[in-house]
């Protein structure tokens, strides 16, 4: 079956119409608010109305009834208590993938950002800045699939006799090791996909940096030079303290982000060997295995964990501002 | 003296930017130039291999955008839906998240900081199980809402649905950042002008925000680019209504011992996103500074 | 201050435009073919009508199916939307809480059909398909897909799991003739494995399923050594998962599987096997790596292409022996349609998938077993296939179903799969065992 160029004409037609509905709704907002007198509540109202609907219907309410199935059992149909909260603290598979997420959420950001650190602070002077940046950015537009793709000829295990395909087991072949099965070997392999996570969030954490970088003001810096501080004196004790409230942003974005990964896991191992993380184990619960209240009592321990990051990250947000 | 420490410590920093650069692009390259080489050697030897006998083809790209069947071929398709996705799952959020800032940051009303607060705080809500009950609505309504029956590619609806509503409390963060921190005296001088919110929110607000709003554009482009569970879930996962990523998954085969083929598909997938992303760099950094830091 | 109220105006009216000539037009234009509808005229007439399938089959396999099935599609007009997706096991979960389930689904596994059975979302079978089945399979296979008395589908593909791939130049070259016996099966996998090479070669990743290959050697042993009785009562859990008589079982898999001199050939140590995936676990065989390689039917569409499959091919297969020579013991796989929704339309669909027209034309295509008594072996498209076919309808067979299929999802696909892995990676019998008993939920 070729391209069939009318065959798509519906879908843009439809693509055509959702836009043109949209605009409506949005000019009757506008409108609405063009005869509302300023400073009136109304005006708040018509405007946030909207959101506010879809953020209740999309997230508000099955955030509760999340919070609701976690104690329940058979897909909500019998009360379970505590039963799904006991099996996460008891089931040893459970307790590896609580350690696997703390591992995660610490390592993750910390990585993300001293990478993004020092790269946003070795280019940001150059004259080859956005060039370098992007090429950090650029794992960021290749969709997990293509990243799944991309580490498995990275960590890919061929027998020692034969040639290697994975570059990590080529490299220690010709170093003359034993290629070794770097998914597989419990508890390293958390900290290979660990690598594969920041891999695709350092390019976002150094874009943040260089530009807080750039915003430090130039005199500062000078006045070091000129008193004789080196470089990395200049960044260590000027540069890095200065964009402290970036790095904060950057550190809590990371973490929450992180809370959340699921698809590195999913495409690379499946969260088998025991590298399974919340968001996952989560998913894999709920609908592969039929365990709703798990998979649900696994989702409010996830809430539960990133909401002093998310407090954090707002009270971050009002010291800046 | 100090000139040659500089030097030193300025190289030393250089040497530290190429190593993270050749690191960061390597697994990429690596994956770029197996997607010319011929599958039987993608399986077999190393993509360095390369270097020593170059043997380079188009088949992989061939049989990925034009081949035939359900396997292969209709990237081509699932390009044209993806781009259907995209565009309002961009435009929805980016509007209405724009206007919720707008009334959060420059409207006085009680309850607004908790408010805030709290559509930011929807945003620890998992999207794994927000499916279930969106789901739902579609197809047998949901509380006070009527079910929306659709099939074809009145499917699209659902999924800008889903991800207009995914994207709202990032949006709404973000944007509030950067309108609360408005000079205060532009907007007071146009009220005392008598101008009303709608031109308010249109004529001064609009112009300031834009780079803002790029950035969270081109972020949320890429992630409804790449996204594989929404689509999944709500778009029906035939190739009239699918996105790019599900074709590309499926590319794989019935027992995922096509891999090679995703060489190519992944990276006929990461052409747009790249592109947007180039080029709307600048602004890009710009928008995202301001909505975190504030200059 | 106008400038709001003008753009407003200006949207409005391209609304209006747009929606006006945007009115989708109904496009069933869709062309009956030439082909005779004689063989259709039972299904009736279904004009307009569209029923959904969903299933995990994707790619090739994806477009047999769609051919198959394109003259009862054009002949009784109902427009059979086909979906393939990977992650059904997961996913079919997800759409049916979401109250979005297919038509029709074809499922991979009896435990998961039962778990929808038993929540009420299944609809029986119809009479029209009760008969057919009745008709086409054994009650064996009929069992299924039957939960509580009733039945909710048929069988759609069968799999031959007790296959073992071995390169007819390698045996012949070494004076070794294929093993009829257990202990046939271990001489030859000795005096392969004195003569330098390792025997049996494995592969067992697959992404979250990571384990099966593992978990059906246990089956295939355990069904060997202790008969079908114990073997069904083990994946009732009658027994427990940990009963000394799987641990011995266990322990013979493991005299192979662990065994660095057995395993894993032409990949290196037995460790090695986890991260090999199952697809490409088989190709040492062909370069003389390894001698043996115990998998499905469905593995010659995995061999590389232009490997040729017969006894004077590149590779062909014997049946994994049993203990002695009269008996057969056979473990194997299948896929099973079933309905979420009883239209008339997707009655007529289940039906039409229940005949055994349907498996004979499919068989015409390509690669595909079907357990229906009226399959006619000569249309198999390979030699293994017609193998297959001819192991399931002997009635010397003993035929079970993968265990680690009818167990519950938590079990089958989860714990005892992993459990596998764990003891692949050096973990003693006794304790995965014991954790996968812990693991059997309560009801």
């Amino acid at each position: 079956m070729s391209f069939d160029a009318v065959a798509q004409q519906p879908k843009l037609m439809y693509l055509l119409q959702g836009l043109a509905a949209f605009a409506a709704v949005v000019s009757v907002i506008l409108l609405a608010l063009h005869r509302a007198p300023v400073r009136r509540r109304a005006a708040a109202l018509i405007l946030l109305a909207p959101a506010l609907l879809l953020l209740t219907v999309g997230l508000l309410l099955p955030g509760l009834r999340t919070l609701a199935l976690s104690f329940t059992d058979d897909g909500g149909d019998t009360w379970a208590g505590l039963d799904n909260y006991v099996w996460m603290v008891t089931d040893p598979r459970a307790l590896v993938v609580l350690r696997n997420t703390l591992a995660w959420v610490v390592l993750v950001p910390s990585l993300t950002t001293a990478v993004g650190l020092l790269y946003a602070g070795a280019v940001v002077r150059s004259r080859f800045r956005t060039f370098a940046l992007s090429l950090l950015l650029m794992p960021m537009a290749i969709s997990f699939v293509g990243a799944g793709v991309v580490w498995k000829f990275v960590y890919a295990y061929r027998p020692a006799a034969v040639e290697q395909i994975g570059l990590l087991n080529r490299l220690v072949v010709a170093f003359g090791g034993e290629p070794r099965q770097w998914l597989v070997d419990s508890p390293w392999n958390v900290m290979f996909l660990i690598v594969a996570m920041v891999w695709t969030q350092a390019g976002f954490a150094a874009v943040l940096l260089a530009g807080a970088i750039r915003a430090v003001p130039g005199e500062l810096t000078e006045a070091a030079r000129l008193d004789g501080a080196s470089p990395r004196q200049i960044f260590w004790r000027i540069t890095v303290p200065s964009i402290r409230p970036t790095l904060l942003v950057v550190v809590l974005a990371q973490a929450i982000g992180t809370f959340k990964a699921f698809d590195i896991v999913k495409t690379m191992t499946g969260g088998q060997f025991g590298t399974g993380v919340i968001a996952h184990e989560m998913y894999d619960q709920a609908f592969r295995y039929g365990e709703t209240g798990r998979g649900a009592a696994l989702a409010v321990v996830l809430f539960l964990l990133v909401t002093p990051f998310v407090a954090h990250q707002v009270r971050a947000r009002r010291r800046t501002g | 003296m100090t000139c040659v420490r500089e030097r030193l410590a300025s190289r030393a920093f250089t040497a530290i930017a190429v190593v993270i650069a050749v690191l960061w692009t390597t697994p990429t390259l690596g994956v770029l130039l197996s997607s010319f080489r011929p599958e039987e050697e993608i399986r077999t030897t190393g993509w360095w291999s390369v270097f020593g006998t170059p043997r380079l083809t188009l088949d992989n790209y061939a049989e990925v955008l034009s081949g035939g069947g359900n396997g292969s071929g209709r990237l081509a398709e699932h390009f044209v839906n993806s781009v259907v996705i995209a565009l309002p799952s961009v435009l929805f959020p980016l509007v209405l998240a724009f206007l919720a800032a707008y009334a959060l940051a420059w409207v006085d009303f009680r309850g607004r900081d908790a408010l805030v607060v709290g559509i930011f705080a929807l945003q620890i809500v998992p999207l794994q199980m927000a499916l279930v009950p969106l789901l739902k609505l579609f197809s047998e309504g949901w509380l006070f809402l009527p079910a929306w029956h659709l099939t074809g590619p009145a499917r699209f609806g659902q999924v800008w649905f889903a991800h207009t509503v995914f994207a709202l409390p990032f949006a709404v963060f973000l944007l509030h950042n950067v309108l609360a921190g408005l000079p205060r005296d532009l907007i007071e001088a146009a009220r005392v002008d008598g101008a009303s919110h709608g031109t308010l929110l249109l004529r001064i607000v609009l112009p300031l925000a834009r780079p803002a709003l790029v950035t969270f554009a081109v972020i949320q482009f890429i992630w409804v680019w790449n996204d594989l569970l929404v689509a999944l879930t709500l778009s029906g996962g035939t190739a009239e209504t699918a996105p790019m990523t599900v074709g590309l998954v499926s590319l794989a085969g019935t027992y995922g011992n096509e891999w090679q083929r995703l060489t190519a598909g992944a990276f006929v997938a990461a052409s747009v996103p790249l592109l947007v992303f180039l080029s709307l760099r600048r602004h890009f950094a710009r928008g995202l500074l301001a909505g975190s830091v504030k200059g | 201050m106008r400038f709001g109220a003008r753009l407003a105006l200006a949207v409005i009216t391209l609304v209006v435009t747009v929606t006006a000539c945007g009115t989708p037009r109904s496009s069933d234009s869709r062309a009956h073919t030439t082909a005779d509808c004689g063989p259709y005229a039972r299904y009736g007439e279904h004009p307009g009508t569209e029923v959904t399938v969903y299933a995990e089959n994707r790619d090739r396999e994806a477009d047999l199916f769609e051919e198959t099935w394109a003259a009862f599609a054009d002949c009784t007009g109902i427009d059979v939307q086909y979906e393939g997706d990977g992650e059904f096991e997961a996913r079919i979960q997800l759409r049916v809480d979401g109250g979005n389930a297919p038509d029709v689904a074809f499922f991979p596994q009896p435990g998961l059909l039962e778990r929808f059975a038993k929540a009420g979302r299944l609809k029986p079978a119809s009479a029209g398909v009760v008969a057919l089945a009745k008709q086409g399979w054994s009650a064996d296979w009929n069992g299924y897909a039957t939960v509580d008395g009733t039945l909710y589908g048929t069988p759609l593909v069968a799999n031959v799991k007790s296959l073992v791939w071995y390169s007819p130049r390698f045996f012949r070259d070494r004076g070794l003739s294929v093993p009829r016996t257990w202990s046939e099966l271990m001489a030859v996998t000795e005096k392969v494995a004195a003569s330098g090479v390792k025997p049996w070669c494995a592969g067992i990743e697959s992404a979250e399923a990571t384990g099966w290959p593992v978990t059906d050697w246990i089956e295939e042993v355990l069904l060997r050594q202790q008969g079908t009785d114990v073997y069904d009562q083990w994946v009732a859990h009658e027994i427990p998962f940990n009963d000394p008589r799987v641990i011995r079982a266990m322990d013979t898999v493991g005299s192979v599987l662990k065994n660095d001199r057995y395993a894993n050939g032409g990949f290196g140590p037995a460790r090695s096997m986890a991260s090999i995936s199952f697809q490409e676990a088989g190709t040492p065989v062909l370069s003389g790596d390894c001698a043996m390689h115990r998998q499905a039917s469905f593995y010659a569409d995995l061999w590389p292409k232009g490997t040729e499959i017969g006894p004077d091919g590149d590779v062909h297969t014997f049946l994994l022996p049993g203990a002695d020579r009269t008996s057969r013991p056979v473990l194997g796989g299948g896929v099973f349609t079933a309905a979420f929704a009883d239209r008339p339309e997707v009655r007529a669909f289940q039906e039409y998938l229940a005949t055994a027209d349907f498996a004979n034309a499919r068989m015409k295509k390509g690669p595909f077993v079907s357990a229906n008594r009226g399959v006619d072996p000569a249309n198999a498209a390979t030699p293994v296939d017609r193998l297959s076919i001819q192991l399931l309808q002997d009635p010397r067979t003993q035929f079970r179903f993968d265990g680690s299929d009818l167990m519950p999802a938590s079990v089958g696909a989860g714990t005892f799969w992993r459990g596998a892995v764990d003891w692949i990676g050096g973990a003693s019998t006794r304790q995965v065992a014991d954790s996968v008993e812990r693991s059997w939920p309560e009801n």
